[in-house]
């Protein structure tokens, strides 16, 4: 009895660690992309762009320096600057109208949230002819503000459904405590409500800078050069004529960094902020 | 005189009651447009910048409009949506769209499964193997897709073709050969982590009671994943779908990166673009665009329902 019983539990732990094996056997095959990325932004450009890859060399910032030399730091910049402006508005404009409709009761809750939910929903194909047209027309064509602004228009239902769900758990007692204290609605969403959601907020205004920041059809479409972000731009490495492996996938590593930051920070709030509150 | 009080002690609480019922409406009624006051700024701000641009897409839908000729423009009717069936330009986007979203999609659910059973289980460096695993979705989708290109799909330097040539296979030229497969294999590999997040959040909130007792009962591992863990997944796996389709309907970076639309991936919104800033036929890019928004409320509509089953029943106060 005995003998069996640690049979059976030694031939579980083998599974087990065969299991283990395998998780991480796929783990590492699905993440190697990234890394191939990163170890080839640190070659020099005749290893990067070898037939036969390499995986032992002496690591060079070249890649790095030539990316910076082509003028990246200007594209970055106007990435963080649509990214912060648009996350700006929309967190600006979603707490209140998360706290509406979540702690204040709107009537029809349901047709607001179907509202934003269907914007969230509009393909940006549907509305950049337009936006694209007037922004030519009045001369703001290329303008990283306006970019920035379409963008907080983009993100902003995500961030009102997911400002809903953290605020639907601030318990109702407290906010019955502070209006029985007399508390006016400005100080119950600035004293009471907002430094419980804080971590909430935070995380819709992560998740909101991440969309912005690796936004692509819209920046290609409504800037061209002073306003230009760096998606668009990565396009620019690729050289028909010489080898760019290093070069581009230096600069990738840099455009992609932050938000890689930003998302593993955020891991635990991703899955909220992607389902939109659904699922905690 | 004695009666004269008594009797207007009545009327005198009647008016203070009617006088205090009008306070609580109005006081109702200051609340109501409060609470307006506080959802109108975002309301406003969205149709601005979404609703009316999408009504004018309707509009230049049914214009005939060209910015080669400015001065040729007028009203067309559904002009540009016989011709967009007629040019043959449409059904096959359509058909593209539609194929690249049902096989990414349903792949990176497959995946997003796998991976979520995996790292649910625990092991040592799990936290480690999590964040390695999401890593693909957080990464700049143009940045991806040429990486991608370049470093893995290139017959020369790309590390598949590497590995081909190491098992002495031929050689594949993926964005030209095997283009749809290319593009799917890109979105699969940046959605998986989205199912997979997803997914492992279903299976943290499944009751480990229920489990153990059907461990008990003798059903094997396998049997308790198709009758407990999956129905039990369900909720999750439509919601994962729904979003992740809303989503890749829309795709362009990887279009645009990886195959200029050749090879029957040119999905709508690669054709809008294609045509509006390139053929610069305002008219008939609009067109393609509200055919989009058609698409996508097919599929919205399912997603909606579900999204919104989940929500209310863990949400409303």
């Amino acid at each position: 009895m005995n003998g069996s019983g640690s049979t059976t539990r030694s031939r579980q732990s083998a599974r087990g660690a065969l299991t283990t094996l395998v998780t991480w056997v796929l783990v590492l095959v699905f993440f190697f992309p990234v890394f191939w990325m990163v170890l080839n932004g640190f070659k020099p450009e005749s290893l990067a762009s070898s037939v036969n890859p390499t995986f032992i060399f002496k690591p060079v910032t070249e890649g790095y320096q030539l990316a910076m030399d082509r003028g990246m730091a200007g594209y970055l910049q106007n990435s963080l600057t649509a990214a912060v402006i648009a996350t700006i508005i929309s967190v600006a404009l979603a707490i209140p109208a998360a706290y509406a409709l979540s702690i204040r009761r709107v009537k029809n809750v349901e047709n607001s949230l179907s509202f934003f939910i269907s914007t969230r929903f509009m393909p940006l194909a549907a509305i950049v002819l337009p936006l694209f047209m007037i922004f030519k027309t009045v001369g703001l064509l290329d303008n990283i503000y306006m970019l920035a602004i379409v963008y907080g228009a983009m993100n902003l239902p995500v961030t009102v459904w997911m400002m809903r769900s953290f605020f639907l758990e601030v318990p109702y007692e407290i906010i019955e405590a502070a209006r029985v204290d007399g508390a006016g609605m400005f100080r119950e969403i600035v004293r009471i409500v907002l430094p419980l959601v804080l971590p909430g907020v935070a995380a819709a205004a992560l998740i909101s800078f991440i969309f912005a920041w690796n936004e692509y059809f819209l920046a290609l479409l409504l800037t061209s050069s002073a306003a230009r972000t760096t998606p668009p731009f990565l396009g620019s490495f690729v050289d028909g004529r010489g080898q760019f492996l290093a070069v581009l996938s230096a600069a990738a590593t840099i455009a992609a960094l932050p938000v890689i930051i930003a998302g593993w920070a955020a891991q635990k709030q991703l899955v909220r902020g992607l389902s939109m509150g659904a699922i905690k | 005189m004695t009666t004269t009080t008594t009797t207007s002690q009545p009327s005198e609480l009647e008016d203070v009651r009617a006088s205090t019922a009008t306070d609580k409406r109005r006081v109702q009624r200051t609340e109501l447009w409060r609470n307006r006051g506080l959802l109108l700024p975002a309301v406003i701000f969205l149709i601005l910048l979404t609703q009316i641009p999408f009504l004018t897409t309707i509009g230049f839908s049914l214009t005939k409009w060209n910015l080669l000729y400015p001065n040729d423009r007028a009203f067309a009717g559904f002009d540009n949506y016989t011709s967009a069936l007629t040019s043959g330009d449409l059904w096959p986007s359509i058909r593209a769209t539609v194929l690249i979203t049902a096989f990414s999609v349903t792949l990176a659910v497959l995946f997003g499964l796998l991976f979520a059973v995996l790292l649910d289980r625990p092991f040592r460096g799990r936290a480690l193997a999590r964040t390695l695993m999401i890593t693909p979705f957080l990464i700049m989708p143009a940045a991806a897709s040429l990486i991608w290109k370049y470093s893995m799909f290139d017959t020369n330097i790309g590390m598949l073709n590497w590995v081909f040539r190491s098992l002495h296979l031929p050689v594949v030229a993926w964005s030209t050969e095997h283009p749809m497969a290319t593009v799917v294999i890109v979105l699969t590999w940046q959605f998986t982590p989205f199912m997979m997040l997803i997914l492992l959040a279903g299976l943290q909130g499944q009751d480990k009671g229920i489990l153990e007792a059907a461990q008990v009962d003798g059903a094997g591992t396998w049997r308790t994943f198709t009758w407990i863990t999956l129905p039990h997944l369900r909720m999750y796996i439509e919601i994962g779908v729904l979003l992740g389709s809303v989503i890749i309907l829309q795709v362009f970076d990887p279009i645009a990166i990886l195959t200029k639309g050749t090879g029957g991936t040119k999905t709508l919104a690669y054709l809008l673009y294609e045509r509006a800033f390139i053929g610069l036929d305002v008219g008939q890019a609009a067109a393609y665009g509200v055919v989009t928004v058609v698409l996508t409320i097919i599929v919205a509509t399912i997603a909606l329902k579900s999204v919104f089953k989940v929500f209310m029943a863990g949400g409303s106060r």
